[in-house]
C-alpha cells in the first residue's frame, strides 16, 4: 500500500494542471446543452476532446498504434482527478473511449483497430450503442433485430431503442440476431454500423429532462459489411458483456460523483436556510457527511480496483457494485442539492432566479436515469448474488 | 500509487483466519463468554506466542514493528471470529497510548511485557456523562510532593478486571484539554475497586472502576499536562479504525453465513436463497462492504503515512462501518428467520457485537460531525 505520487508523478501533475488552466473552455457559451444535439454545442464538446487528446490526455493507457500512450493508470488517474478539481466538461466521446474502444482492443481485428481506434481519441467519430430494444431491455438477449448475412454483407431489419447519442454519433456498436433458431444466448453478432448507412433511420425521443437525449433507431434493409463484424459469428453475446462491464465501470466511475459533491458541498456552504449557510444546519451537516463519507470510499474502492486490474486480478463483480452504488450515490447527491435549494430547487432551466443555471433538477432526473441504464439497480443486484455469491436462480 | 495489501499482509490474513478458526470457533467463544471473567488466557497467550499483541511494538521492545494496516487485518479476522478478550484494550488501546507517550521508563518496563502478552493493560478514558471529549475527563488529580492523588470513578473500562494496569486520564487543571494528565495505574494500588459491567455484547468486558485517593508517584505520568489529550485523540483514532475493522471482518462474515443458509433453507419447496428478496438483500450487503473494507484499508494506511488526513479517515471509517455492521447482522438475522432468532444459534453473537462497536470510541452521528468540523463545512 503506497498512495504517495513519485517526483516524476507530481511533475506531471502540475504540468496537466497548468495545461488545464490554459485551456478550460469557456463555462457558458450560449449553446444548448448536449442532449439537445445543438450542433454548436457538439462542436464544442468535440473541439474539447481533440484538444486534450491533442495534449495526450485521453485513454493513455491505450496502446501507442492506435494513439494512445501505453502510460500506465496512475497517470490517467492524475489527469482525472486535476480534470475533476478544474471542474472541467465531460467527454463527448466517452462511449467510444471507454465502451467500444476497450472492446476492440480486446476483440476487434487489426483493421478495425486501426480503422476505428484512432478517430475515436480525435473525437472525429462518435458512437452509441444499440443494444436495448422495445421488447429486450433487462432480458437484453432476448433481442430481436435480425441480420442475415447474404454473401459478404449482413442485412439488418429491426429497431432499437433508449438508443443514447444517435442523433449526432457516427457510428454504432450493436446486438444483432444473427441465427433465430439458436438458444438466445447463442445466435447474437455484435456488429459496427456506420449510422450514415441507407435504411436508417433516427427519431429523437424527449426525456424527462425535457431533453431529446435518446432516441429509436430504425434499421431498413440496412448493408453492414462483414468485415464490421466484432469477434465470431454468433458469439456476439462475449463481445457485448465485455462491453457491458466497460459500461458499468464508465458509469460507476467516480470522478462525476467527485465532482457532484464538491459542487453539492459549494452549494451547501454558499446557499442560506433560515438565515445561516445549509451547511450550519446539524441534519444537513449529517447528510452531507454521509455522502462525503460513501464518495470518498467509492474513490479509495476504485484505487483498490486499479491496482487489481494492474496485478491481472480478475475483477469479479466489481463493476456490477460500481454501477450499483455510484448511480444511486449520484442520485441522493442531486436529491440533497434540491433540498438545500427549497423552492429555488425544482425552478426549471429557463426560469428567472434560476440557481446555477438551473443543472441540479436536471442533474436530479438524469442520475435516475443512470440508475436505469447499463442495466438497472436490481439487475446489478441479481448479477452480484448469483454470480458473485452464487446463489440459486 | 497502489492500492493493495502486500504479500507479507496477506499472508498474514490467511495465518490469521486458519488460526481462529481453529482456537476461536463460534463454540469456544460462547464458553469463553460463559466464564465470569470472559478472558481465555490461553487464546491470549497463544496469540502473544505469534506476535500479534506486539504487532506494532517497536523491535527495541521485542515487538514486530509493523504498521496500524496490519494491526487492522488482524482484528479484522478477530471480528470475523467474534474473539473475546482483552486484546483490544491491550494490544491496541494500552499499547498504543504507551507508545504514544513520551515516558520513556514506563514505556521500557512494560511495553515488552505487553508485546509478549504477560501483562495486560487497558485504558481508562470515560466517565459518567458518556462524553468523548476533553470535558469529559473529570477524574480530580492533584499534585503533591510525592506524585498524584486521584479521585473520581471511571465507566466503561474495558477489562479492567484483568488488566494489570490501566492508562488512566485524569484532571488537573481547568483547561479543556490542556488540563488533563495520563497516569500509569497498576490494578493493585491502594484505593481502587473495580465492578464489571455486564453487556449484551458478551465478548466485551466493561467495568466500572472507582478511585479513591490513590496515591501514585511522579514516575506514573505517561503524559502530561498539554500532550496527554493529543496522545489520546491519536489513540482515539486508531481505535476507531481498529474497530471499523473488527466491524468489516464481522459484517463478511455475516453476509457469508447468511449466503450459506440461504442455499441451504429451504421453503415452498426451493432454498430461499433463490428469491430475489433474498438476493437482493446479500448483493447489498457486497455492496456496503466493499467499498467499506477500501475505506479501512485508506484510514489505516492514513493514519501511518497521512498525518494530515488521518482523523477525517478514521472518522470516515468508523461512521460508514458503524453503520454498516449493525445494518448487515441485523438483516442477516432476518434472514436466518426464527432460527436466527434463538439463544441456540450463533448469529445473535455478531448482532451484539455490532452494536458495542457501533457506539465504542464514537457513533455514525458523533463521527459524521467530526468529520464536518474537520472538513470545515
Ligand atoms: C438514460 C438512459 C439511457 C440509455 N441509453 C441506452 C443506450 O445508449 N443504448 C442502449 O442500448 N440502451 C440504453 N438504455 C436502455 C437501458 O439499458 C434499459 O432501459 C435498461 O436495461 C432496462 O430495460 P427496460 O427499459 O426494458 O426495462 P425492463 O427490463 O422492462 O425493466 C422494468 C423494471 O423491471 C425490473 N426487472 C426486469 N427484469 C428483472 C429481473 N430479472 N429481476 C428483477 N427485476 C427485473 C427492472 O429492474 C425495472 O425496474 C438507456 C436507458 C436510460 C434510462
Amino acid at each position: 500500500m503506497n498512495l504517495s505520487f513519485t517526483a516524476d508523478q507530481e511533475t506531471f501533475r502540475k504540468q496537466v494542471r497548468s495545461w488545464i488552466k490554459t485551456n478550460l473552455p469557456k463555462k457558458d457559451t450560449g449553446a444548448q446543452p448536449l442532449e439537445s444535439g445543438d450542433p454548436k454545442r457538439v462542436r464544442e464538446m468535440k473541439d474539447w476532446q481533440r484538444k486534450l487528446h491533442q495534449a495526450g490526455y485521453v485513454a493513455m493507457g491505450w496502446p501507442k498504434e492506435y494513439g494512445g500512450r501505453a502510460a500506465d493508470v496512475v497517470e490517467q488517474t492524475i489527469v482525472n482527478e486535476e480534470l475533476v478539481l478544474a471542474r472541467a466538461p465531460g467527454l463527448i466521446g466517452m462511449m467510444g473511449i471507454l465502451m467500444v474502444g476497450p472492446t476492440l482492443i480486446q476483440h476487434g481485428t487489426v483493421e478495425q483497430k486501426h480503422r476505428h481506434l484512432p478517430k475515436i481519441l480525435t473525437a472525429e467519430e462518435i458512437w452509441c450503442q444499440g443494444y436495448s430494444e422495445p421488447g429486450s431491455g433487462s432480458d437484453l438477449a432476448s433481442l430481436k433485430t435480425r441480420a442475415e448475412l447474404v454473401g459478404d454483407e449482413f442485412i439488418v431489419n429491426g429497431q432499437k431503442v433508449w438508443t443514447s447519442n444517435a442523433q449526432y454519433a457516427d457510428w454504432m456498436f450493436c446486438l444483432v440476431r444473427t441465427d433465430p433458431t439458436a438458444p438466445k444466448h447463442k445466435g447474437i453478432s455484435y456488429l459496427l454500423v456506420d449510422m450514415k448507412s441507407p435504411g436508417i433511420t433516427v427519431r429523437p425521443l424527449v426525456q424527462m429532462t425535457g431533453d431529446a437525449g435518446f432516441n429509436e433507431v430504425f434499421f431498413d434493409n440496412v448493408r453492414v459489411p462483414r468485415r464490421n463484424l466484432v469477434g465470431e459469428l454468433n458469439l456476439g453475446w462475449l463481445v457485448a458483456n465485455s462491453t457491458l462491464a466497460h459500461e458499468r465501470n464508465m458509469l460507476g466511475s467516480t470522478t462525476r460523483t467527485q465532482q457532484m459533491f464538491n459542487g453539492l458541498l459549494r452549494l451547501a456552504q454558499t446557499r442560506q436556510r433560515y438565515g445561516r449557510p445549509a451547511a450550519d444546519d446539524l441534519v444537513m451537516r449529517q447528510r452531507l457527511a454521509d455522502l462525503m463519507i460513501r464518495v470518498e470510499a467509492m474513490k479509495y474502492h476504485a484505487f483498490r480496483q486499479l491496482t487489481d486490474s494492474i496485478r491481472g486480478r480478475p475483477p469479479g463483480i466489481g463493476a456490477s457494485v460500481n454501477k450499483l452504488v455510484s448511480t444511486e450515490l449520484n442520485h441522493d447527491i442531486a436529491a440533497a442539492a434540491l433540498e438545500i435549494m427549497g423552492s429555488y430547487g425544482t425552478l426549471a432551466r429557463k426560469s428567472n432566479h434560476v440557481v446555477d443555471r438551473g443543472t441540479w433538477p436536471i442533474e436530479f432526473m438524469f442520475t435516475l436515469g443512470l440508475v436505469i441504464g447499463g442495466g438497472t439497480s436490481q439487475i446489478q443486484k441479481n448479477i452480484i448474488s448469483e454470480r458473485g455469491l452464487g446463489m440459486p436462480r | 500509487m497502489d492500492f493493495a495489501l502486500s504479500d507479507d499482509q496477506e499472508l498474514l490474513q490467511r495465518s490469521a483466519r486458519d488460526f481462529l478458526n481453529k482456537e476461536c470457533a463460534p463454540s469456544f467463544v460462547r464458553e469463553v463468554t460463559r466464564s465470569d471473567d470472559g478472558f481465555a488466557r490461553g487464546l491470549h497467550e497463544k496469540m502473544a506466542a505469534m506476535g500479534w499483541s506486539g504487532l506494532i511494538v517497536p523491535e527495541r521492545f521485542g515487538g514486530l514493528d509493523l504498521s496500524l494496516l496490519d494491526l487492522a487485518l488482524l482484528n479484522e479476522e478477530m471480528g470475523r471470529t467474534v474473539t473475546p478478550g482483552p486484546f483490544f484494550s491491550s494490544a491496541v488501546l494500552a499499547t498504543l497510548t504507551l507508545l504514544r507517550s513520551n515516558a520513556a521508563a514506563l514505556q521500557k518496563a512494560w511495553l515488552p511485557k505487553l508485546a509478549s502478552g504477560s501483562a495486560i493493560g487497558s485504558l481508562a478514558l470515560l466517565e459518567e456523562s458518556d462524553r468523548l471529549d476533553a470535558i469529559g475527563v473529570t477524574l480530580r488529580c492533584t499534585k503533591n510532593r510525592r506524585g498524584y492523588r486521584l479521585n473520581g470513578t471511571k465507566m466503561f473500562v474495558l477489562d479492567a478486571h484483568v488488566a494489570d494496569f490501566m492508562l488512566v486520564a485524569g484532571r488537573c487543571r481547568a483547561a479543556a484539554q490542556d488540563g488533563i494528565v495520563l497516569l500509569l495505574v497498576p490494578r493493585d494500588t491502594p484505593g481502587i475497586e473495580i465492578k464489571p459491567l455486564l453487556d449484551i455484547d458478551q465478548t466485551r468486558r466493561p467495568c466500572e472502576v472507582a478511585f479513591r485517593d490513590v496515591e501514585l508517584p511522579e514516575a506514573a505520568l505517561a503524559a502530561g499536562e498539554g500532550r496527554a489529550w493529543k496522545v489520546l485523540s491519536r489513540v482515539m483514532d486508531a481505535a476507531a479504525i481498529i474497530l471499523a475493522a473488527d466491524s468489516l471482518g464481522g459484517a463478511q462474515k455475516a453476509l457469508e453465513m447468511s449466503v450459506e443458509y440461504s442455499k441451504v433453507r429451504e421453503q415452498f419447496g426451493r432454498p430461499i436463497g433463490s428469491f430475489q428478496a433474498v438476493k437482493h438483500i446479500c448483493a447489498e450487503m457486497v455492496s456496503d462492504i466493499e467499498p467499506a473494507r477500501s475505506l479501512v484499508w485508506y484510514a489505516a494506511y492514513a493514519f501511518d503515512h497521512e498525518p494530515r488526513q488521518a482523523a477525517r479517515a478514521a472518522s470516515m471509517a468508523k461512521a460508514r462501518l458503524s453503520d454498516v455492521y449493525s445494518r448487515t447482522t441485523n438483516r442477516a438475522v432476518q434472514i436466518h428467520g426464527g432460527i436466527g432468532f434463538t439463544w441456540e444459534h450463533d448469529m445473535h453473537l455478531w448482532f451484539k457485537r455490532a452494536k458495542w462497536n457501533e457506539v465504542a470510541f464514537g457513533d455514525a452521528t458523533h463521527h459524521r460531525e467530526r468529520l464536518a468540523q474537520l472538513s470545515a463545512f
